[in-house]
């Protein structure tokens, strides 16, 4: 029995064709397309290493299976800026130092982007519950609590990065 | 991970019910699951402790998916999300019990796929949602190949991951009464950590008093027995009595006699029993002085 299937995934904003199995979880098929900046950890729900915006919510891309996802725009860490044009989370992150070993980076960004475009202007405590389902294992999470804040502020005008 | 299955992804309910039927011969091990966010359902794919012949996704069935708050009780469908239960603020003032599992339960991406119809089928003793939508007298309506049924949350379950559901049928709605005025309800998960953690006990409580005495009181437990359960004992301790602190400390002991707890690597049993009490005796305290 072949389950096998070609599906077309929006990622961001490029439509991507491939053929994966039912059982293809969506973090699976991303980095076999080459986003790599999509990072597997835990693939159990845990880590938030792995998360995309699924129609600009945050979920775990191991969570989801590929077929799943067809339909939905899919943004990964390198669709929010480039290097050269940083995402204000991007920024501030790479200003005030909000990675070590930087594994956990896009899923955290990604986490806070799906934060920041429900609530603008988020208290400590709502950046805090909105970080919950993601992990750091090199250091605190002050510095990225505060890159978040800093990058809201930003976002809304309020604030600069540096 | 278990791959031996087809993934059928329902345009609609009619469609979503047609394919979770069982087909003629089909028996043994579960030959069609209901795959809505995926936060429990993968990850046992993965571990193959789930082994689906087929998957029903039911991710496009956006009529499953609301939440009412009123006068009626509070409603929902079965694909209403954690968040967004955490995002209604009429819920947070109507069932703060069912607010606080949300803003404690796992992480945010988790929250934004998981479903409260996948958090009830799940059917772990740890799910978070359960014992406060028990303790809100939740029912579930269930939809299947003999047609519409409701079924108390509280006589739901029948054992470890089992329940009364029949093959085919799925969790379409969750309804909890009206919630009579000087009444309270509130929930605590005890876990190693606030966010992302599994529950190492979790108690709901449910308040209802009139003319300074308690007309009814619900008590639900979770991760300290097989399956999430009503203390309903404890529940008889409470009811036509004032609460002073005797009354909720007997209650509490009550509540605590009623556990069954597991060592695991979270707890030891005894040190779980201990915390039913606890937690118990503070939630009963805290609602009566919310109601009084």
């Amino acid at each position: 029995m072949s389950n096998e299937r070609r599906i077309t995934l929006e990622i961001n904003g490029a439509a991507e064709t491939t053929s994966v199995p039912a059982h293809r979880t969506l973090l699976e098929a991303l980095r076999g397309l080459g986003h790599v900046d999509v990072k597997c950890g835990c693939e159990k729900g845990d880590c938030g290493a792995c998360a995309v915006l699924l129609d600009g919510v945050a979920v775990d891309s191991c969570l989801t299976l590929a077929w799943q996802a067809e339909g939905h725009a899919i943004t990964t860490l390198a669709g929010l800026g480039t290097p050269e044009r940083m995402h204000p989370l991007q920024q501030a992150f790479a200003d005030l130092g909000a990675a070590q070993c930087g594994y956990c980076t896009p899923g955290m960004i990604i986490a806070a982007e799906s934060l920041l475009r429900r609530v603008p202007d988020p208290s400590e405590d709502e950046i805090r519950v909105a970080l919950s389902g993601n992990l750091c294992r090199c250091t605190g999470y002050t510095k990225i609590f505060d890159a978040v804040a800093a990058a809201a502020a930003v976002m809304s005008g309020k604030g600069d990065a540096r | 991970m278990h791959s031996d299955f087809d993934l059928h992804l329902a345009a609609d309910l009619d469609d979503a019910l047609a394919s979770l039927a069982p087909a003629a011969g089909e028996a043994g091990r579960p030959a069609a699951m209901a795959l809505a966010g995926g936060t429990n359902l993968i990850v046992d794919l993965r571990g193959r402790r789930a082994r689906p012949r087929r998957l029903v996704g039911i991710g496009r069935l956006e009529g499953l998916r609301w939440l009412r708050v009123d006068a009626g009780g509070i409603a929902m469908g079965a694909r209403t999300t954690v968040t967004d239960l955490l995002e209604s603020p009429a819920l947070a003032a109507a069932a703060p019990a069912l607010h606080g599992a949300a803003r404690v339960f796992a992480g945010q991406m988790v929250r934004n796929a998981a479903t409260v119809g996948g958090n009830i089928a799940c059917g772990s003793p740890a799910a978070d949602l359960v014992p406060p939508l028990m303790a809100l007298d939740a029912e579930v309506v269930l939809e299947g190949p003999a047609g519409t049924r409701r079924v108390a949350l509280a006589d739901f379950y029948t054992g470890y991951k089992a329940d009364v559901r029949a093959a085919g049928e799925l969790i379409t709605e969750i309804r909890c009464p009206p919630r009579p005025a000087g009444s309270a309800n509130l929930f605590y998960k005890l876990a190693r950590r606030q966010g992302d953690a599994i529950t190492v006990v979790g108690v709901a409580v449910a308040l209802e008093a009139a003319a300074g005495r308690c007309r009814a009181a619900r008590i639900a437990l979770g991760a300290v027995a097989p399956v999430p359960l009503r203390a309903r004992a404890a529940e008889a301790l409470l009811a036509g009595a004032t609460l002073d602190a005797p009354a909720i400390a007997r209650a509490a002991e009550s509540a605590a006699a009623a556990a069954s707890p597991i060592d695991d690597i979270r707890a030891t049993a005894g040190y779980r029993r201990e915390m039913v009490a606890v937690l118990t005796r503070r939630l009963l305290t805290r609602a009566w002085q919310a109601i009084g």
